[in-house]
């Protein structure tokens, strides 16, 4: 049980002649909610999709739930693969499906589970994101930013995956709409057992949800804690992003502290 | 009966031998004794499994972790109903479809003609502001579909013109009449087949090129981006195209008959034996300049429907890949027939230019 869900080891990324990263490891234990944080361009989607296995590192060794990401014959990556969820930055909902359909895919193409079944679990996943049945006839196209996100994680979750990934889950949301959101995010991860990795720029979703934080500066991960212990890091990145926003956000309430 | 499940209990593990399981299951009755206490993992699916196998209600002998009996409760709490259908056809739809695309094609005319106006104004408008004349883009796409395009349709018009030359002479050797070879290229290619010729693999090639290009970009939203920057979408993505295609089709229409006569010719020279030299020779005697410039005219009249074709159905593009798609064909399909249109009305209006009696 003590095996970590994802374990990376000496990642080390170039884009042309560009480093981005440079031996970045991270091990991430089951049941935790890990927020992914670091500047614009420091790599944070590019090592998500790294784990996807969307793309590979130049050097360095990704391991999922025990096994290396790319072993194995077709059938065992390929169902490795759907033991994680992945909510993209934009959803990524299927344009020509509508709600139901797209959730519907992943469940369908493993040609298991009856057309009455797979309405069940539409239903029961549309339920758990808080959507209406029959939002399930909507095109993608007729959704707002927040009923896309909903939708997208509703497809995310269709395989009840052990581990979730989420890129920026709560850009682009208004504040009631995104606390909404975090707070559906919590449930779930109580209910399913799930392990999230969370990359986010909003400090409101990182304090609400993360168990840890991982910082990835200066191509690698500086540091991989508690929030608590985070905060009290010198470093300048943690300075200017945790402090810089929190000062501003004092000063603005006008207390002084 | 006594029933024990064990094991992992998800869509993803209980794939192998679903069948099997379902048969099991079906064997139970309201008496049957339930032991899942082994069952290590249990996803929704699993869970809806179990409860159908219950008949939807608690049976009254069953043992459990408490962990899975609160799965099983959420699956159970599923919201009835089904998902909500689309309505099947009926001879009413039937009505209703053909409605639909008689008023979708009064709206695609209304759409095109708007788009034309707009078109006419935007050239009023550069004729009074000839400073604004979106020169760069004008020349970038003359670039992109007229010399990009040369060698293809160089290729292509080399090989019909070897075809249509060699098939001819076939029949004309005969009758003996030989020399009417020149007469049958010459106006075939110049007057007819440059053009059309050119404008199906334009309207396949470019045409659809611009479709998909103004489609993508209104789907990222920069043709809303550009609007909201006050420049003028029709006189800044429109009217390049528009120019663009009029100035290099008829370039493309005479490239490309030239090189079907040379093809032609080589053809004429191996099949009957006549001299490409006696060939361009006769060429101007037979077939009088005025086939020329229609061939000409028409290639820019055709440049014109194509690129208004396609901007037309690319400003159209929904934000979804459905609708781009079909809209490409869409673009290509209509600038194809009604390049074919436009060519009937031309020859029926110049039947009597051009031809000797």
């Amino acid at each position: 049980m003590n095996t970590p869900v994802i374990e990376l080891q000496g990642i080390r990324t170039r884009f042309r002649d560009q480093l981005i990263h440079d031996g970045v490891d991270l091990a991430v234990p089951a049941g935790e909610i890990v927020a992914l944080v670091g500047g614009s361009g420091s790599g944070k989607t590019t090592l998500m999709r790294h784990i996807i296995g969307l793309t590979h590192p130049e050097a360095g060794s990704i391991r999922l739930f025990g096994e290396a990401l790319h072993a194995g014959q077709l059938a065992e990556r390929m169902a490795r693969r759907r033991r994680f969820g992945v909510l993209f930055q934009h959803g990524a909902l299927f344009s020509a499906f509508n709600v139901g359909e797209n959730i519907a895919f992943p469940l369908r193409e493993q040609g298991v589970a009856s057309e009455e079944e797979i309405a069940a679990l539409v239903r029961l996943k549309l339920s758990m994101v808080e959507m209406e049945p029959a939002h399930a006839a909507l095109m993608p196209a007729e959704l707002s930013g927040g009923m896309v996100k909903r939708a997208a994680l509703a497809r995310a979750l269709a395989l009840e995956p052990e581990l979730l990934l989420l890129d920026e889950p709560t850009a682009g949301l208004d504040p009631d709409r995104s606390v909404a959101f975090i707070e559906l995010i919590r449930t779930l991860h109580r209910q399913l057992h799930l392990t999230v990795i969370l990359i986010t720029h909003d400090l409101d979703t990182l304090a609400a949800l993360a168990t840890r934080v991982a910082i990835l500066a200066d191509k690698r991960i500086v540091s991989h804690d508690t929030l608590e212990r985070t905060l009290v890091l010198e470093h300048p990145f943690v300075q200017r992003f945790f402090h810089g926003h929190y000062r501003r956000a004092e000063a603005a309430a006008g207390e002084d502290h | 009966m006594r029933l024990e499940l064990a094991g992992d209990w998800s869509l993803n593990s209980l794939g192998r031998d679903i069948d099997q399981i379902r048969r099991t299951l079906a064997q139970a009755s309201p008496s049957t004794e339930w032991n899942l206490s082994a069952v290590a993992r249990l996803d929704s699916f699993g869970a809806i499994l179990i409860w159908r196998a219950w008949g939807e209600c608690w049976p009254a002998n069953v043992s459990l972790q408490p962990e899975h009996r609160r799965i099983i409760e959420r699956a159970a709490a599923i919201p009835a109903g089904a998902l909500p259908k689309t309505a099947a056809f009926s001879p009413r739809a039937a009505v209703a479809s053909l409605g639909d695309a008689l008023l979708g094609f009064v709206d695609h005319a209304l759409h095109f003609v708007a788009l034309l106006g707009q078109l006419f104004l935007d050239c009023i408008h550069l004729l009074r502001h000839p400073r604004q004349f979106p020169l760069a883009e004008v020349s970038a796409s003359v670039y992109k579909v007229g010399v990009k395009a040369m060698p293809v349709a160089a290729m292509v018009g080399f090989l019909i013109g070897v075809v249509l030359s060699y098939l001819s002479s076939l029949q004309l050797k005969t009758f003996g009449a030989d020399i009417f070879i020149i007469n049958i290229l010459g106006l075939g290619i110049i007057r007819e087949l440059g053009p059309v010729l050119v404008s199906v693999l334009v309207a396949g090639r470019s045409g659809s090129a611009m479709t998909a290009q103004l489609g993508v970009m209104r789907v990222t939203e920069e043709i809303d981006a550009l609007a909201a920057l006050g420049v003028s979408r029709s006189q800044r993505l429109v009217l390049p195209k528009v120019f663009a295609l009029m100035l290099a089709m008829p370039l493309l229409v005479l490239w490309t008959s030239a090189v079907a006569l040379l093809g032609g010719a080589l053809s004429a020279w191996v099949e009957l034996g006549i001299a490409p030299s006696f060939f361009l020779e006769t060429l101007p005697r037979v077939v009088p300049i005025a086939n020329l410039y229609i061939g000409l005219l028409k290639g820019m009249a055709f440049g014109l429907l194509i690129a208004l074709v396609a901007c037309h159905f690319g400003l159209r593009v929904q934000p979804n890949t459905e609708s781009l798609s079909a809209s490409t064909t869409a673009s290509v399909v209509s600038a194809i027939t009604i390049v074919i249109l436009a060519d009937a009305a031309f020859a029926i209006a110049t039947r009597t230019v051009g031809v000797v009696a």
